[in-house]
């Protein structure tokens, strides 16, 4: 089961997210996002950063990388696809999750730990997690601030206090099928307990055995 | 042909930087403002004879990269 760490330029998440897919027993690596041909993996996670230096809005210039079709298809097919911080917001551009991201309502870039709460088990991202679960993920986003017109998202995850404005409180989002998720604090940032947290390696593990049941 | 793209956000979505712009202008002592919003202009040099191709072009390029249409409007003006 391989998973593809997509890398666009301005990414800068990717090395921390490998190690903590590789930690829990991933077979991850890393893929330019000039890639045009993922037929050798199972799933897709964009990592956090400023792809593309986050020009003319954040995720809107890196949807057209060629990478992207593949993801794309991907997601089409059912497997598993994760969009972490910039990659959340890459993911509703391309029109894979719905609504977008918008500056948080207090316009301050935010970093420090919250608490979200595991809302839907259905997902890709929360498959390994339970209904009312607490966990301690550390917040580094100043488009954290999810908005959603249509009312089409999935929310699967909510933050317990409100730190950035986003509609229903929304921390995790996910299509209706489950493959594709959206979270905009950082697993990998809490999946050492050096870091402060383990809790993101719930929702890792989550998305590592959906790679196997996808199949 | 000189292209302008005025992009604009949906009166129903949130502008926390149109909110912070009021609040300063109110700490001025500026009174009665009220609905502050701050939009994004693009400005673009489009080979074409005709207006309504390059006009054409233009839309096309906003619906693909240009606006967000889960955010906002946009409207564009040749010339």
């Amino acid at each position: 089961m391989r998973v593809a760490v997509v890398v666009f330029p301005g990414t800068n998440c990717e090395h921390d997210t490998i190690r903590a897919l590789r930690n829990l027993g991933a077979d991850a690596d890393l893929v330019w996002h000039r890639e045009d041909d993922l037929s050798e993996f199972d799933g897709a996670v964009l990592p956090g950063g400023f792809a593309h230096g986050d020009y003319l809005r954040t995720g809107a210039i890196a949807r057209f990388s060629p990478v992207m079709t593949e993801v794309t298809r991907m997601a089409g097919e059912g497997r598993p696809v994760l969009g972490i911080c910039n990659g959340f917001q890459i993911l509703t551009e391309a029109g894979l999750l719905p609504g977008a991201l918008i500056a948080n309502r207090d316009l301050r870039f935010i970093c420090r730990f919250v608490e979200v709460e595991v809302v839907d088990t259905g997902s890709v991202l929360t498959a390994a997690a339970e209904v009312g679960q607490r966990l301690w993920i550390p917040l580094n986003s100043y488009e954290g601030n999810w908005v959603d017109p249509s009312m089409a998202g999935r929310v699967i995850l909510r933050y317990v206090d409100d730190p950035n404005g986003a509609q229903d409180r929304s921390a995790g989002i996910a299509n209706q099928a489950g493959n594709v998720a959206g979270i905009m604090p950082h697993p990998e940032r809490a999946s050492e307990r050096v870091l402060g947290s383990e809790d993101g390696n719930i929702l890792l593990e989550g998305f590592i055995s959906s790679l196997v049941t996808s199949k | 042909m000189k292209v302008t793209v005025n992009i604009t956000r949906r009166p129903e979505i949130a502008d926390p930087q149109g909110v912070a712009v009021e609040r300063a202008l109110r700490d001025l002592g500026y009174e009665g403002v009220s609905g502050v919003r701050i939009d994004r202009t693009v400005h673009l040099e489009i080979d074409g004879a005709a207006t309504t191709e390059v006009e054409q072009k233009a839309i096309q390029m906003c619906e693909k990269l240009l606006a967000n249409p889960v955010l906002e409007d946009f409207e564009v003006v040749v010339g």
